[in-house]
């Protein structure tokens, strides 16, 4: 089992008295984007409740002292990206987002929601270009880069994108199936993959990537690749779409492969777990990991799905 | 060219269905077989949120379109699954022979909150000769992406020198174009390549066919025949609000040829066919439909009011 020391949680929008209210609260799924002198952390928050009751999501960030991340130097001061404009697939959120640097630009693979009549929601997944240092970015186009396909037909979320050689990777979510639970409308995603040269033009692999252990219509999500000692390291979380209303529970799972296309599931070795108290004692999900001067550390999200926000593990010993 | 009117040769109200339609037979489409032609069109029925849904359903009729032979009585499409593209509907469906089966491309309908609609292309099977098609998987095979944000549908695809030419629409957004009247819908013909039928490569937001009334503009469902020395188009065209009961933002056919299936020229006062003075078609004329048979040319096509009451036909009388 990974040895993984929580250090804490680090930012919790409720600190915050005169905080924007578009940053009213959540800080869900956290990804890095690490500069000389800080880390930049960014994350999915909510207003409150618009006048139909419904939720939307914005990217924001809080950049956090490089030397001590319990320090947070700055917020963002607007979302990093706009909503969509009407009808389009990101017209009621944007989140997650995951980023890339690539020369002088910021890349960042982001999840668009709208919103449906059978069904709660759709999700694609779009591209956003920073020419400030990923301060903000801008849509490339209007409509989705991975688009809704014959075996993956909605609900693609989650996006991570990584350069593994000369090769990207786009590593997400895509909806199997809408469960019916309790006459409610569930959804069931599975963690899929695609490559690309350019990271505009992508090709799906069309799998499955990591087996099913929690149980029957297990819900995956946020699947974060690490490479680490010849091998690359999955985390990612879930649920299970039949009882997680009741139990409130997600989850982190653990899967390795050596080539990114076959994986081995190995939950015994996540070794983050929730607190017997505290902001994380319900909950730990959305886990990210990255390298920072020499210690690999994980941020995930606790209770509520990240409602009180995000916080750090750090890894003793070896991935 | 000079098409001459065959009138009205099909109304849904005419005839029994074991379903409860409520009418319309809308984008009339064929198949030649040896002893008849079966036209399939979508026709609507109720669901229990009182919204339609369209069903595709035939009608054979004897080579010379002159008496019907039967209509189908059973279920020719299945419905899409629950948060599907098209789990509210298929309308059109453009159908063809390739390599001894029956093929079908789909425009498939889901329902959403701040915009009526979105829609995708899908791709069928049909293993009984036509009666009954069946998916390949539960998603599109063309749907929106970077430069095409909303609405791709209308799919007309032919086989041609190996490859699989579409011609389709895609959206361009939606716009409020006044306070008291839901948001309404541009859209433009544009064309995608594939060699397998199922992978299709699209041109991202090109416009194929420039427009005759001003930028916003909806052109929709393209048909195309080779004949002469080059490539002729079908569609119909209109304005893009209040076209439902004005009619002179109605639907009306428009024409454009093409040497290299590349370039298009638009050319309307070619169309050789317009609105009647009076009857079925004197307001509105759309979702043409040309097809060769025993020597002669044929246009389907619906009338007033989108086609509730049915289709009718024209041959080519002179080029």
């Amino acid at each position: 089992m990974f040895s993984w020391e929580k250090l804490g949680r680090i930012y919790n929008p409720h600190d915050f008295e005169n905080r924007s209210e578009w940053m009213f609260e959540f800080a869900q799924a956290p990804c890095t984007l690490v500069f000389d002198d800080f880390v930049r952390v960014y994350f999915g928050c909510r207003p409150k409740r618009d006048a139909s009751g419904q939720y939307v999501t914005y990217i924001s960030y809080v950049d956090l002292n490089r030397k001590d991340l319990f320090k947070i130097e700055r917020f963002s001061e607007e979302p990093v990206l706009k909503l969509g404009n009407k009808g389009c697939f990101d017209e009621f959120g944007t989140y997650p987002i995951s980023v890339i640097k690539r020369g002088g630009e910021v890349w960042g693979y982001y999840a668009g929601w709208t919103r449906c009549e059978s069904v709660p929601f759709n999700v694609g997944i779009g591209l956003a270009i920073s020419k400030n240092n990923g301060e903000t970015f801008e849509k490339l186009g209007e409509g989705p880069i991975l688009p809704y396909s014959l075996y993956e037909p909605f609900t693609l979320s989650g996006p991570k994108i990584r350069k593994f050689g000369d090769t990207y990777y786009l590593i997400y979510i895509a909806g199997k199936e809408w469960l019916t639970i309790n006459e409610r409308p569930e959804i069931c995603h599975k963690i899929k993959m695609a490559t690309s040269s350019d990271g505009i033009n992508w090709k799906k692999l069309n799998k499955d990537l990591v087996p099913d252990s929690w149980g029957e219509n297990e819900s995956q999500a946020s699947p974060d690749v690490f490479y680490a000692n010849g091998k690359y390291h999955m985390f990612f979380c879930g649920w299970l779409p039949s009882n997680f209303r009741v139990t409130r529970k997600r989850l982190i799972g653990y899967a390795y492969s050596t080539d990114l296309i076959n994986w081995t599931r190995d939950d015994s070795k996540v070794g983050v777990t929730v607190s017997e108290s505290g902001w994380d004692s319900e909950m730990v999900a959305y886990p990210h990991v990255f390298e920072l001067d020499g210690a690999i550390y994980m941020m995930y999200i606790g209770n509520e799905v990240g409602r009180y926000g995000f916080g750090l593990a750090k890894l003793n010993g070896e991935l | 060219m000079k098409w001459r009117k065959l009138g009205k040769i099909f109304d849904p109200s005419e005839h029994q269905w074991k379903e409860d339609f409520i009418g319309f037979a809308q984008s009339p489409q064929v198949i030649v077989f040896e002893n008849f032609v079966r036209i399939y069109f979508s026709i609507r029925k109720k669901d229990k949120t009182g919204k339609f849904i369209s069903h595709i359903q035939f009608v054979d009729f004897d080579r010379e379109l002159k008496s019907v032979i039967k209509v189908s009585d059973h279920e020719v499409f299945g419905p899409g699954k629950l948060g599907c593209f098209d789990e509210h509907g298929i309308f059109p469906i453009n159908v063809l022979r390739h390599n001894d089966k029956i093929l079908a491309y789909t425009n498939g309908w889901t329902r959403r909150v701040s915009v009526s609609v979105d829609t995708g292309i899908g791709y069928a099977i049909s293993h009984d000769n036509g009666n009954t098609f069946e998916r390949i998987g539960d998603g599109p095979v063309l749907s929106a992406t970077l430069h095409e944000p909303v609405l791709v549908g209308d799919p007309f695809v032919k086989f041609i020198d190996g490859v699989f030419h579409m011609w389709y629409l895609f959206g361009l957004g939606w716009k409020k174009y006044s306070d008291d009247a839901p948001p309404d819908r541009v859209y433009k013909i544009s064309h995608a390549t594939s060699l397998d039928g199922i992978n299709w490569v699209k041109e991202e937001g090109k416009r194929i066919i420039s427009d005759r009334l001003n930028e916003d503009e909806c052109q929709a469902l393209p048909t195309v025949i080779y004949f002469g020395d080059r490539y002729h188009m079908y569609f119909c065209y209109r304005g893009s609000f209040d076209f439902r009961k004005n009619k002179n933002n109605a639907y009306r056919i428009g024409y454009a040829y093409s040497f290299d299936l590349t370039n298009w020229t638009r050319d309307d006062n070619q169309a050789g066919i317009d609105v009647s003075e009076n009857g079925w078609d004197s307001d509105m004329q759309c979702y043409p439909h040309i097809f060769e048979m025993d020597g002669e040319l044929y246009l389907l096509y619906n009338g007033n009011e989108f086609g509730a009451r049915g289709f009718g036909a024209a041959i080519l009388e002179h080029m």
